[in-house]
């Protein structure tokens, strides 16, 4: 049997579009520097580390071993894992998995990116297969603007509902000292950008951010003494659905991959009404459809309500169940850190730590992950030990 | 037995990743490039904790993890540690075959830098004297150092 495991420190680096002044390692350092710092432990005290970012971003193909001198890792147990999009709540589950097995006591995640130094898109489509998949639409935008255009047809939803996603996210962002992009935006602005690919506009999508994430797992017993709060890992999981392209093309059943991995963790984490027993939702939303389509797979409402449960309210900063009170993916997305920046908001949360974005009382969070071909992680922590 | 091959054509498709990159040196590698650019100077820095002098200079120091801001000058003349003779040509290699990629301890320094001996390189030995030779046209790279000469060999 597993032990169970709590986040006891995070660290994130102040996100932006590129960093200059400080190379990959370097930046990896500064996040690790600072979730040491929040658990008061020094890199001694760390008895293993994860660390994952893309394959191809920055041309290093040995994260594990070129990183160690940012990453805390001489001499210690290390290794690299990427999944794509989720790589950084795959890496966070690695982390946990290393703690609940026993193995180690204290565990460091790291996620990491420096997008300014490639071209995302031709960087990403390594990750298709290279004789059937291999255009451009497995870059970020096209495939996710078909799968806009379905649910637009199945369910009447609007490019406005859409923009109401981008909307909350980066009015969020505003609260959140870390944020990449930090000005605020309307539903105009949002329609009056420009036409990527339909119904995609500039402002839908997530921006390519330089930054690094960081996060300490430690066991019970452990977890304790190190603060009064850990945020407990009440259950985490993960569904990989499809490689090719032209196998997803059932829109209409949603995102596949999300609600089989949520169905789980609900089951593990006692969860039967989402929306009541979730006080908080750190959603990996990479462009804003996703923030209408993906919380129905989620269970927060059910199919086809998404742009009316928005529009309510719920998901706001004082609604039924807030999303991304740390501004999400459209305000930030170092994409090797951007799963493991929502556990890490999510455990900030649970630690009430957030600040200007503390959701009141939060209690029990959801983290998500999406990557690649339309899979998904699902991490939710709670205050309670499990 | 049947061979596939017989009914089946062998068909490959040809392609190549061209991913196009610009890393960021950061202002500690940057300040050691600007040295070699525009003084001819290599720089190093020393650990607080554990005094080692790194070259190039690092902004942390791994084993200590600590930062690291105490600078200081080493070679232009160093030792060799080890050594290899390079006699094949390869399109990513820096200059043509034949010559030598050696490790380089720079009087001053406490870990090798990774270089290039054009000339003489029947010369090198372990322990062999060579000295930076600093390339005309300087761009804020590694090899503007162009290599090492030899001053006393084997």
């Amino acid at each position: 049997m597993s032990r169970p495991v709590g986040i006891v420190g995070t660290g994130q680096t102040d996100h932006k579009s590129h960093r200059p002044d400080v190379n990959g390692r370097e930046m990896i350092r500064e996040a690790v520097t600072r979730a040491l710092e929040d658990a008061e432990l020094s890199i001694k005290d760390i008895d293993a580390i994860v660390i994952g970012n893309m394959d191809h971003f920055e041309s290093i193909n040995y994260v594990d071993t070129w990183s160690v001198e940012g990453s805390g890792g001489v001499m210690k147990p290390i290794m690299k894992i990427t999944t794509g999009g989720t790589t950084g709540a795959t890496v966070a589950l690695a982390a946990y998995y290393h703690v609940a097995s026993g193995l180690f006591d204290r565990v460091l995640a790291i996620g990491w990116e420096k997008n300014s130094e490639s071209d995302t898109t031709a960087a990403i489509i390594t990750c298709s297969d290279p004789i059937w998949d291999r255009f451009s639409y497995s870059g970020a935008i096209p495939s996710l603007a078909t799968e806009a255009t379905a649910y637009m047809k199945q369910y009447g939803a609007t490019q406005e509902d859409a923009a109401l996603i981008a909307v909350r996210d980066r009015n969020n962002a505003l609260n959140n000292p870390h944020a990449h992009l930090q000005r605020p935006i309307t539903v105009d602005d949002v329609m009056n950008s420009p036409m990527l690919a339909y119904p995609i506009k500039l402002l839908d999508v997530c921006p390519r951010t330089d930054g690094a994430c960081a996060v300490v797992f430690a066991a019970d017993g452990v977890a304790q003494k190190l603060t009064k709060q850990p945020a407990w890992v009440k259950a985490g999981s993960v569904r990989h659905t499809f490689t090719w392209f032209g196998d997803s093309t059932d829109y209409d059943r949603g995102l596949v991959s999300l609600q089989r991995a949520s169905a789980e963790a609900y089951k593990h984490a006692g969860i039967t009404k989402p929306a009541e027993e979730i006080d908080v939702a750190e959603l990996y939303l990479p462009y804003t459809y996703a923030g209408l389509k993906w919380i129905e797979d989620l269970g927060f409402c059910g199919k086809g309500e998404g742009a009316k449960f928005v529009r309510e309210g719920n998901t706001d900063m004082n609604g039924k169940i807030p999303v991304n009170p740390s501004g999400g993916v459209i305000s930030t997305n170092c994409i090797g850190a951007t799963a493991l920046l929502r556990v890490a908001e999510a455990a900030i949360q649970v630690m009430g730590k957030g600040g200007d974005r503390q959701v009141d009382g939060a209690k029990t969070a959801l983290a998500t992950g999406f990557g690649g071909c339309f899979w998904s992680d699902v991490v939710i922590l709670g205050a309670q030990k499990p | 037995m049947e061979n596939w091959k017989d009914t089946v054509e062998i068909i490959t498709q040809e392609g190549q990743i061209a991913v196009p990159y610009t890393w960021w040196v950061g202002d500690t590698g940057s300040r050691f490039l600007m040295a070699l650019r525009d003084e001819k100077k290599i720089l190093a820095n020393r650990c607080s904790e554990c005094g080692k002098v790194y070259v190039p200079p690092r902004k942390n120091c791994g084993q200590c993890f600590v930062d690291i801001d105490d600078w200081t000058e080493v070679g232009p003349e160093g030792t060799v540690e080890t050594f290899t003779i390079v006699h094949f040509n390869y399109p990513v290699q820096p200059v043509k075959a034949p010559f030598a990629y050696v490790l380089v301890k720079l009087d001053g320094a406490d870990v090798s830098l990774l270089h290039l001996v054009r000339d003489d390189i029947e010369k090198l030995g372990k322990g062999s004297r060579v000295v930076a030779r600093f390339s005309e046209n300087r761009t804020g790279s590694i090899l503007d150092i162009d290599s090492f000469q030899v001053i006393e060999g084997k």
